[in-house]
């Protein structure tokens, strides 16, 4: 062996001996909406500049039911194409299974996040899924135009629809022929789950499901919410927005042409992105409540975890990979590119966040004081109770029925799903 | 003669091997699944359940009495509705039209290949395509074909095509025809072409009417090309699953029984359910065809 050999040896064992594995090959699936993929595409860049292992990021469509039909199949096949599965919330109880626990290795890092968030990730105490952001909607309203009109930020909903009709006329009768009142998602879909238990629970008329298991969903201020929500449509919402889902919604409010808009806080960066039409002509605020007895803001809580598959072949660098992800500085800077709630409580009070997405900061007590969908209560048949009551309320907006009537056959179906026991 | 039938059968073989496993296989799995309460998390940990999926009837303590199961399922007939009646629309429709383009490139005239070839390109579009295209045509706020509508003045207001109960299964309906009167126009088109043109120069001589011609000599030649296009066509309009499933999901107005296993299989945690509804429609589908065969008259083996 010659000099030169050794001394190549020497290197190679050095270089192998200092990287603590050999370099990896992961899956990452998600389906983010807006520009989520790209900054989640960012942070991967940046954890495989560390570590040297690769990520591909496998995408999938941005329906959270398509996804889940999606990673249903994947999991039941035992793959181990995919390594690390983005899921929401509502997902933990349902997928419990296939995911492995990750309560020992997050033990130093659970802490510092919501507890009422990783408590929804929390299965037959395994911690399942570590959460990478929050979610909370608001109620994003044009401030140039309430100025313009002399209106204030509607504090009921009772006020919005009032406002909303008010600045729709003026602004079509100065021939902006396209304006509409108010968007949100009213589509057959999980969205629409979030939706109306917001406007039945800012009513007084429960969460569908109440944490004890009662179904409670079948009472005169639920139907009063739904009702009131029916009037929307056609009058101060296009009669379209059945069909809309957030990116719909998106792209009604973006293009300028709605007042108020019901969305997540993703659309926040959006809307105040290079070449947004109302860039800077828009402020958020907090859903109003209803007028009931019991009414108060309610706002339902979403957001996105990362699990690792149980079919991974390589579970210990995926599990470092979702903590990667999941750490304070990741989410600091998917807080500062595209508006997202930190999961990490610390977060809210950092004045880099504040300065840049001032929205942050005033979101804190809305997330903590969030809507739970009954995902805890109703387990694995979560999404068929789920798709149960959006079939209702969106019979209900579509003039099929009136609330009562539907919320009646609702809750008989919801009581033979549950059974005996849930 | 046997060794004939024997080197037959030889070949046959891969062929009937490779069916039996991607088709036969999966289909009495899929049988077996729906007697069974499987679900997606363990599949293995199903257990026999006769057929409780199908028709069970629960005496609750009450005394009051539950039937449960598919066939008092309201949401199963009301999906076996829609696709019966989207079926049926959409081939009625696909023929007559179908037929129309056909008579018109079996004529003579400059530029036929052309345009022949150009009537196929909404079929060859995959139909997840196609489907997307037309949600972006169909939207209400920024859709073409409200922004035309509207222009032409035919309409005062945007339409709500894909949202509202009663546009929906239009919509739907509209993108079918759409995309498969070219496959029908093809078939027909390929059976007007074999039709012998002596005939023809017979009722010529004869001074019959095109309309009389039509009707007593081009359609019983064609028909049993034509019974076997409206079968095949039929029973694609019944699985229909894509074009819905992209247009309008979860709409109970257009969902079809495809997209009614689909959900139970994959969404909520009934797989059993779901296999047992696969089961039902593929039993539907049996039954159907042959109907159809024997009222049609059809002889499939029949050369022509």
């Amino acid at each position: 062996m010659t000099f030169r050999h050794a001394l190549l040896a020497l290197v190679v064992g050095a270089v192998l001996a200092a990287s603590p594995a050999r370099a990896v090959d992961l899956a990452i699936v998600s389906g983010d909406t807006g520009n989520g993929q790209r900054i989640l595409r960012e942070i991967l860049d940046q954890y495989e500049k560390k570590t040297g292992n690769k990520v591909t990021v496998v995408p999938v469509p941005s329906s959270g039911t398509d996804q889940f039909g999606q990673y249903r199949l994947w999991l039941a096949a035992g793959s181990s194409d995919i390594d690390v599965y983005q899921t929401d919330i509502i997902w933990a109880p349902q997928l419990a299974k296939q995911l492995v626990d990750l309560t020992e290795a997050t033990k130093d890092v659970v802490g510092a996040h919501f507890p009422s968030i990783i408590q929804s990730q929390t299965v037959d105490g395994k911690l399942v899924a570590l959460p990478i952001f929050t979610d909370a909607p608001a109620l994003y309203y044009r401030k140039d135009l309430l100025d313009k009109y002399g209106a204030k930020v509607p504090t009921t909903w009772a006020e919005l629809a009032y406002t909303a009709k008010l600045v729709m006329d003026k602004e079509r009768e100065a021939g902006n022929k396209d304006m509409w009142g108010f968007v949100f998602q009213g589509n057959a879909y999980e969205g629409l789950t979030c939706d109306a238990l917001e406007w039945v629970k800012s009513n007084g008329g429960g969460q569908i499901v109440e944490p004890d298991g009662t179904i409670s969903i079948n009472n005169p201020q639920a139907a009063a919410a739904l009702e009131m929500a029916r009037s929307w449509v056609g009058t101060i919402s296009p009669p379209g927005v059945l069909a809309y889902q957030e990116e719909e919604s998106r792209g009604v409010w973006q293009t300028g042409n709605a007042v108020f808009m019901r969305n997540w806080p993703y659309a926040y960066a959006l809307g105040n992105s290079e070449g947004s039409p109302i860039r800077g002509k828009f402020e958020v605020a907090t859903l109003p409540p209803g007028s009931g007895e019991g009414a108060r803001p309610a706002a339902t809580l979403g957001g996105w975890n990362l699990a690792v598959s149980r079919y991974s072949k390589n579970p210990d660098v995926a599990i470092e990979l979702v903590k990667w992800i999941a750490s304070p500085g990741m989410q600091k800077y998917r807080a500062l590119k595209g508006a997202y709630l930190p999961t990490i409580q610390a977060l809210y009070d950092d004045a880099e966040i504040a300065s840049a997405q001032p929205v942050i900061p005033r979101w804190k007590d809305v997330v903590l004081n969030a809507v739970p969908r009954p995902s805890a209560q109703a387990k694995s048949r979560y999404n068929e109770a789920s798709s149960e009551f959006w079939t209702a309320v969106h019979n209900t907006l579509s003039g099929d029925g009136t609330a009562a009537d539907n919320l009646a056959d609702l809750e008989f179906s919801l009581t033979r799903l549950k059974g005996t026991a849930w | 003669m046997r060794q004939r039938a024997r080197s037959a059968w030889l070949f046959l073989a891969p062929m009937l091997i490779v069916l039996a496993a991607v088709a036969g296989w999966p289909l009495l799995r899929t049988i077996y699944f729906g007697f069974t309460d499987a679900s997606l998390t363990d599949l293995e940990a199903g257990r026999w359940v006769g057929f409780a999926n199908y028709f069970s009837v629960l005496h609750m303590p009450s005394g009051r009495i539950i039937y449960d199961g598919l066939l008092a399922d309201p949401v199963w007939w009301r999906a076996v509705w829609n696709t019966v009646r989207f079926a049926v629309i959409s081939v009625t429709c696909e023929t007559i039209l179908g037929m129309i383009v056909a008579l018109v490139l079996n004529a003579e005239f400059p530029g036929r290949g052309v345009v022949r070839a150009a009537i196929l390109i909404p079929w060859a579009i995959p139909t997840i395509v196609s489907a997307k295209m037309w949600q972006w045509m169909l939207n209400d706020q920024f859709g073409i074909i409200n922004d035309a509508l509207l222009r032409l003045g035919l309409i005062s207001t945007k339409i709500a095509w894909t949202a509202s109960a009663d546009t929906a299964m239009f919509a739907v309906l509209i993108v079918d025809i759409w995309k498969t009167t070219p496959f029908m126009a093809l078939l027909i088109l390929a059976a007007l072409q074999m039709l012998p043109q002596e005939i023809y120069e017979v009722t010529r001589l004869d001074g019959v009417s095109p309309w009389k011609v039509f009707w007593k000599v081009t359609l019983p030649l064609i028909r049993p090309a034509l019974m076997v296009a409206v079968i095949f066509r039929g029973l694609d309009a019944l699985r229909i699953f894509d074009l819905i499933y992209v247009l309008t999901p979860n709409n109970v107005r257009t969902k079809s029984m495809s997209v009614f296993a689909r959900e139970n299989l994959f969404e909520f945690d009934k797989f059993a359910y779901g296999s047992a509804a696969s089961t039902l429609l593929f039993v539907i589908l049996v039954l159907l065809t042959m109907l159809v065969l024997r009222f049609g008259r059809v002889k499939l083996d029949r050369s022509y």
